[in-house]
């Protein structure tokens, strides 16, 4: 058992707040009358609805899909009518709606019927594919499609598969309640992917403020072994949980700037994401439901529940004993941790799959109002608690600046926008925000910039290619041209002084002086045929004198 | 309902900017304490004429430059370089010296460049280096520890002579070179150092009074360390880059050069180690950067103090490395994570 583990830069030690929503152990959510389901609820490609307004959906069935890889399908959590398939408010950092499947639930919660095979003997390339029919996405809050990371894993060969149980965000405790509750899913889930990815060690990375997940799984270990597989139980310090962070911690190396934990052998994947596996491949049960925890001093019994996708976080707050204070103005929803959540305009937003809290938060407990603060004096505790190594004041000053280019100098796009560094600021400067807008304008600029570089490179292209057509018209022109000259060179004299047109029209002169016109239809006539023409003639000039 | 759209995190600063201010303050108190005890109330009444303008000029620039005054004077950054630069007059300066050296502090050397956060230099140590070109006289006169204990000068006395209603010069007679003073001067006749030592300006280590002085600066100092409100970098660079120097020469000719330990408690190299240099605005932001920065002042002391025209250097020495601050920071730059070059 390793009992030294190494060390990140910087981080924090938090107040955790995860007692609190620990005191009721795991609840049941139940069914809300309507369950509001994003047709996209992952990072990657949109899906499109495959229900139309009126059909009757099952628990499982399909009602969402694309066929591009980095996507994830969406299943029906349970039984129905499909209401209305429009815009919904989604929760979502930018408070916008989003396209979302409205399911009137019948309570009769009835499931579509599965065959449930044996995975005995299934190779990996089933299984990833089993998975991504599950619309199984990384629960850890970032919601990337797990089958493709399995797939690219798979291929490069993991040395290092690391489970992460770390949940170092303050008042978070889903994973914690996951882990005591589904410890032995977990451990088949991690069966799973140690058939899928093949690695030579497992390492299940839990922070010791959790020691009941710890011995839960340690349990569950004993009783379904797995080779070369610890549980370790790490030092509680913001942002152990942070993959870049963890690995550091576990393995004592570094994700290479630019590249992925794969690249290097490594393989991290959530708790949560494993208990989906395990159901997913066991009883062939697509990710329908989470666990997801209602906590902050804004909810009178703040714990955690299973819920089904889709069901509206204003519910769940009712089952969290409703809002402590009765004032909407008073406080302030969250969704995810403290340190890296966003802000929630509306508490109509439904529960998706990367929900993994919700923070509610008395107005008066929020430090940052938004507007003055301190000037920065370049005490640098940012850079001291900075696990990414950069220096935020320097970074501050390039984005405030709008000096893009000099951002990205200081590794702007390092930044894992922890909130660390706003965190200590003793001016009180919103860092991480100044750090998010400087990236999405960098990504914004550079869109505009690829957008009008291929403009130009396409104009380019087409310039020469007009200049070149030309140039071989021309060439065409001179080659036809100097063939004629050849053939006949009295008609082809020097172009620049004989006017084609001109010489044309003496050709035509020409050759009219040579051959005296003739009616042709006259020429190879009878003598009766003649003399009839003559007579006809006579009639014609008759005539005309006649009538004039 | 309605929230208000914040970026996260949502968890506040464990030290806000005044608290840092107030611990900075607190700070000082042992060290100003010793130097009440031994140069009487006339380095109070610095203290306080200077807070005082200092705040009216930070107002007065403030409204010039629409800004809000009220949170500016709320955090306390004005009192504290006021305080500092309080510290560097000779006691019984008067009052219109004093006005002047906060005015050059608080206009040239911070609002100029854009207020607190913007400054390149230490502002104290602007407005004091102002006022020593500008009046040598008065920026010299120092007498002798002990001379005005708060005993022997009361508060009337010592607040006429800060406003110039009795004339301090019927005690020129007792005024006195620093021990600093002492050195240059011994040291440009060719006295040799053992003999300079003799006179009675030396107390034990760097002179009566001012090593008690310079004790009470080392006890704010370890507490703004304990307190984490510095790091040890820069104080620590400091103090090696002058006590190195002082070493190597005091090896090479023991004669010619003061020892090294009467360099680092004598003048204001330890409330320079621990107060002035640890500017946070004027200093090296990189952990290695703070070093460069430390020893840079530290070596710097150390030839103003042996080469220069001036008894002591910190001022001249902390300008000069503020200067350096840029490229040190833009040199210094550490690894950032999983970059292996």
């Amino acid at each position: 058992m390793i009992s030294k583990f190494y060390k990140f830069h910087g981080g924090l030690h938090l107040d955790d707040h995860k007692a609190e929503s620990l005191t009721q152990g795991l609840q049941q959510a139940g069914l809300p009358e309507q369950l509001f389901l994003p047709s996209k609820q992952h990072i990657g490609d949109t899906n499109k609805p495959l229900v139309n307004v009126g059909d009757r959906v099952l628990r499982g069935q399909l009602i969402a899909g694309s066929s591009s890889p980095i996507s994830a399908p969406i299943h029906a959590p349970t039984s129905g009518t499909i209401n209305a398939i429009s815009a919904y408010p989604v929760p979502h950092p930018s408070g916008q709606s989003d396209t979302c499947i409205v399911i009137d639930v019948d309570g009769r919660d009835e499931a579509v019927a599965v065959e449930t095979s044996l995975t005995d003997d299934l190779p990996p390339s089933e299984l990833i594919k089993r998975i991504r029919s599950a619309g199984i996405v990384g629960l850890g809050g970032a919601a990337f499609p797990t089958s493709p990371k399995h797939s690219r894993g798979n291929d490069l060969g993991i040395k290092t598969l690391i489970i992460n149980g770390a949940e170092c965000e303050p008042y978070i405790t889903c994973d914690d309640m996951l882990m005591q509750s589904y410890a032995g899913d977990l451990i088949r889930g991690i069966g799973y992917l140690q058939r899928i990815l093949g690695p030579e060690q497992t390492l299940i990375g839990i922070e010791d403020n959790k020691p009941d997940a710890i011995k839960s799984i340690r349990a569950a270990l004993d009783s379904i072994k797995l080779e070369n597989t610890q549980v370790l139980a790490i030092p509680t310090i913001y942002p152990s949980g942070g993959e870049k962070q963890l690995v550091r911690i576990l393995t004592g190396k570094e994700v290479p700037k630019g590249k992925l934990a794969f690249d290097i052998g490594l393989f991290c994947q959530n708790v949560a994401t494993c208990v989906a596996i395990a159901r997913a491949l066991d009883q062939n049960q697509p990710l329908i439901s989470r666990i997801i925890t209602i906590s902050g001093d804004g909810v009178r019994r703040p714990g955690n529940w299973e819920a089904r996708l889709g069901t509206p976080i204003r519910y769940l707050i009712e089952l969290a004993g409703g809002y402590s204070n009765a004032d909407s103005n008073a406080r302030h929803l969250v969704m995810g941790g403290p340190m890296m959540g966003f802000s929630l305009t509306s508490d109509a937003v439904p529960l998706v799959k990367a929900t993994n809290n919700i923070l509610v938060m008395q107005r008066q407990t929020i430090p940052q109002a938004p507007g003055y603060h301190d000037e920065c004096i370049r005490c640098a505790r940012c850079a001291e608690v900075c696990p990414a190594q950069l220096l935020p004041q320097q970074l501050y000053w390039q984005a405030r600046a709008k000096n893009y280019d000099r951002s990205e100098e200081y590794h702007l796009f390092d930044c894992i926008e922890c909130g660390c560094c706003s965190t200590v600021c003793p001016s009180q400067i919103p860092l991480v925000q100044y750090f998010r807008a400087a990236k999405s304008e960098i990504r914004a600029h550079k869109q505009t910039q690829f957008k009008s570089d291929r403009a130009r490179v396409r104009f380019e292209f087409r310039e020469k290619r007009l200049l070149l057509k030309k140039q071989q018209d021309e060439e065409r022109k001179r080659l036809k041209h100097e063939a004629l000259k050849k053939k006949n060179p009295k008609v082809a004299g020097d172009k620049n002084t004989i006017d084609p047109v001109q010489a044309a029209l003496e050709r035509v002169k020409a050759r009219k002086q040579d051959q005296p016109v003739e009616a042709k239809n006259t020429t190879n006539l009878t003598p009766e045929q003649l003399k009839k023409i003559e007579e006809a003639d006579a009639r014609r000039r008759a005539a005309r004198e006649q009538h004039p | 309902m309605t929230s208000v759209l914040v970026s996260s995190p949502y968890v506040g600063p464990s030290k806000s900017l005044r608290h840092l201010m107030i611990n900075v303050l607190v700070a000082l108190i042992p060290g100003t304490l010793a130097y009440f005890w031994f140069f009487g109330l006339g380095v109070l009444i610095n203290i306080v004429i200077a807070i005082i303008f200092a705040l009216i000029f930070e107002a007065l620039v403030l409204r010039l430059r629409h800004k809000p005054i009220k949170p500016h004077l709320a955090d306390f950054s004005a009192i504290v370089s006021a305080w500092l630069f309080a510290l560097c007059l000779p006691m019984h300066s008067p009052w219109w010296l004093v006005v002047i050296g906060m005015g050059f502090t608080m206009i040239a050397g911070k609002h100029v460049y854009g207020g607190l956060g913007f400054n390149p230099f230490n502002p104290a140590m602007v407005g004091y280096v102002a006022l020593l070109i500008s009046f040598p006289k008065e920026m010299t006169t120092w007498y002798l520890p002990g001379t005005f204990s708060a005993e022997s000068l009361g508060l009337a006395d010592s607040i006429a002579y800060a406003l110039e209603l009795a004339d301090i010069r019927q005690w020129d007679a007792l005024s006195s070179a620093t021990p600093l003073d002492q050195y240059k001067t011994g040291l440009q006749q060719n006295l040799l150092a053992i003999d300079i030592r003799q006179s009675p300006v030396f107390g034990s280590i760097a002179g009566v009074g001012w090593d008690w002085i310079a004790g009470g600066w080392l006890i704010g100092g370890i507490w703004l360390l304990v307190t984490r409100t510095i790091n040890w970098h820069i104080p620590t660079a400091v103090l090696t880059g002058l006590g190195v120097s002082a070493v190597i020469f005091y090896l090479i000719s023991p004669e010619s050069v003061a020892s090294p330990v009467f360099h680092l408690f004598a003048g204001s190299i330890i409330i320079g180690a621990f107060f002035i240099a640890t500017d946070p605005v004027t200093a090296a932001t990189t952990n290695m950067g703070r070093i460069y920065y430390g020893l840079m002042i530290g070596i710097l002391v150390y030839i103003i103090r042996n080469w220069g025209g001036y008894p002591d250097g910190v001022a001249f020495a902390v300008l000069l490395a503020n200067m350096c601050v840029p490229l040190i920071d833009y040199y210094t730059q550490p690894r950032i994570y999983g970059d292996h070059e």
